[in-house]
């Protein structure tokens, strides 16, 4: 007799925003899987028509509280480019050290907090808390550091107020960024000892054959610019996107489902950095990840909490540089004069990259907004992911294997408040 | 005393707890887990304002004492915008030994949670209310 099962998790727990999952198995073979992202759409793209070029950093960083500076970065991006104005070195360093700020809290925050607990077998951190005092207090060292990061250029923590197109409304002084090194000098030795903590964890077992698109640079790190490449030929400037991708609506979810015109789903964020550009991280981070036995090619969706570790000594370290060799711009931002045309912005938000184009009016009037965050870029690549997991964990009892397939869903640290522009787990096994 | 309000400006009734921190001279939080669990840190005696939407009628206030216990998750777990609730940051900071003794909060409940700026007129005397009292 046919024997199906059907997990549903009408809330999931740990992940930012609202959604829920759901599974249908049929004689131990998973049939059917979406997750359903229904946190209403936010009209940002329609808000933001007919408000002036210059208040898109404002808006859009307004779209998601763990990863504005994303928004900031590909907004301003995209109005220089629209403009035709190139910001200096300094202007670029001083975005890419804010930029190491939001990575750092939001890497601090998922690692710990959010993805830790699925690991040791916990239901939360607040239980993990009360048994290991000191792995949380390390957790929230790091993330307080990449606030004040955030604060110390941004104006403050949550939703930065001093980016503008051009540059920054004001720059901070050397003096007020070296009041940050002994926070992050301690932040990253948390974080080499968050490498050895995640290379002890026990990983399930799962090896996916994904498109991976990152930007990159070509002796950098990309973090905070880059031109979109993939580790199957794909090899493009940002403003050409839109000729490779498209972005669909499925009705089970209101955030639009993205992929490859050509290849299909693809993965964005940490594994696709590292697979991309791991040897351009600084040389601490690429030893810490060699000691945790981080293979480049890891196709290993959970051991994402292993590449996160590492990106977040990358960027604590990467901050200590940028603040050594801090030079504040002078003026703290380019003058940009409207102009009309059409401009392209791209950047790596913690989960991956987040692209935005905007159509300008001669007066710098925004006819036209698109912005694709990195969460509906992986929603088709999570759901081949809970089909691998199902197949492989087929055995597990309903409760068990939902955690499973919550755990493979936060390997992505979803932010669905970005991708609706959004967890419940729904498991049908017969 | 220390007065921590909680909200979004930007969502209507939700930032009935900053206006009620912004009159009192208190501390103004978006909910950010960990700034919340540095600024409980800071004193021995907390209020805490915070917009609820649990079906009472708009401009209730919700009244509770989280030192000794958890507060009910399903007035203060974790929305659809933050990661960790207060009821959630609160037992972090239980569970680390940083919750302060007495932890005063105050729920108030909204009508309204979408985009924009500005209080319902119920969620407005609640916030005055709320202020008198603190």
């Amino acid at each position: 007799m046919a024997k199906t099962r059907t997990l549903r998790t009408d809330y999931l727990a740990r992940v930012e925003g609202e959604g829920a999952m759901l599974v249908k198995i049929r004689d131990g073979k998973p049939v059917d899987v979406k997750l359903r992202i229904y946190e209403p759409p936010r009209f940002f793209e329609a808000f933001l028509r007919g408000r002036r070029f210059t208040e898109a950093p404002d808006i859009t960083a307004r779209i998601c509280g763990i990863c504005p500076v994303a928004y900031q970065v590909s907004s301003v991006n995209a109005m220089e480019d629209a403009c035709g104005v190139e910001v200096g070195p300094q202007i670029r360093a001083l975005r890419r050290l804010l930029y190491c700020g939001e990575w750092i809290e939001s890497h601090a925050l998922h690692v710990f907090m959010l993805h830790a607990p699925d690991f040791l077998g916990y239901a939360s951190a607040i239980e993990l808390a009360k048994d290991d005092r000191a792995l949380v207090e390390r957790a929230l060292h790091m993330k307080k550091t990449g606030n004040e990061i955030m604060r110390a250029i941004g104006g403050r923590e949550v939703h930065p107020i001093n980016v503008r197109v051009g540059g920054f409304y004001r720059a901070p002084t050397g003096h007020e960024l070296a009041a940050l090194v002994d926070d992050l000098e301690r932040a990253r030795e948390f974080a080499l000892e968050t490498v050895r903590f995640a290379a002890g964890l026990d990983y399930p077992q799962l090896e996916q054959d994904y498109e991976l698109v990152a930007l990159s640079e070509p002796d950098a790190y990309a973090v905070e610019d880059g031109r979109l490449v993939s580790n199957r030929g794909l090899d493009i400037p940002v403003s050409e996107y839109e000729q490779h991708f498209v972005e669909e609506h499925v009705e089970w979810s209101n955030a639009l489902h993205s992929r490859l015109i050509e290849r299909g789903n693809y993965l964005v964020g940490p594994l696709a950095r590292w697979a991309l550009s791991g040897d351009r991280m600084t040389p601490l981070a690429r030893e810490a990840a060699r000691d945790a036995g981080l293979g480049r090619d890891e196709r290993n969706p959970f051991r994402s909490i292993l590449v996160r570790s590492v990106e977040l000594v990358f960027a604590a370290d990467e901050a200590l540089r940028l603040i050594a060799a801090y030079e504040p711009p002078e003026p703290s931002f380019v003058e940009v004069v409207p102009r009309a045309g059409v401009g392209y912005g791209c950047s790596e938000a913690p989960r991956g990259l987040c692209w935005h184009r905007y159509e300008l009016d001669e007066n710098g009037l925004i006819l036209d907004a698109k912005i694709v965050p990195p969460t509906s870029q992986n929603q088709k690549t999570i759901e081949s992911d809970l089909h691998g997991v199902v197949e492989r964990y087929a055995d597990l009892p309903d409760d068990e294997l939902s955690l499973r397939c919550e755990q493979a869903i936060r390997n992505y640290d979803p932010c669905i408040s970005c991708a609706t522009h959004f967890l419940k787990l729904e498991v049908d096994r017969r | 005393m220390n007065v921590i309000g909680l909200g979004n400006e930007w969502r209507s009734d939700d930032g009935a707890g900053l206006e009620v921190a912004r009159r009192v001279g208190g501390r103004q939080l978006d909910g950010e887990p960990v700034a919340l669990v540095e600024a409980l840190a800071a004193g021995s005696d907390v209020t805490i304002v915070d917009a609820v939407s649990s079906g009472a009628p708009p401009g209730t206030v919700h009244e509770f004492e989280a030192g000794a216990e958890p507060l009910p998750v399903q007035l203060f777990g974790a929305s659809s915008t933050h990661a960790l609730g207060l009821a959630e940051a609160l037992e972090l900071a239980r569970s680390l030994g940083r919750l302060p003794a007495r932890v005063r909060v105050l729920g108030i409940e909204g009508r309204r949670f979408d985009y924009g700026r500005g209080l319902s007129p119920e969620v407005e005397e609640a916030v005055e209310r709320c202020t008198r009292s603190i």
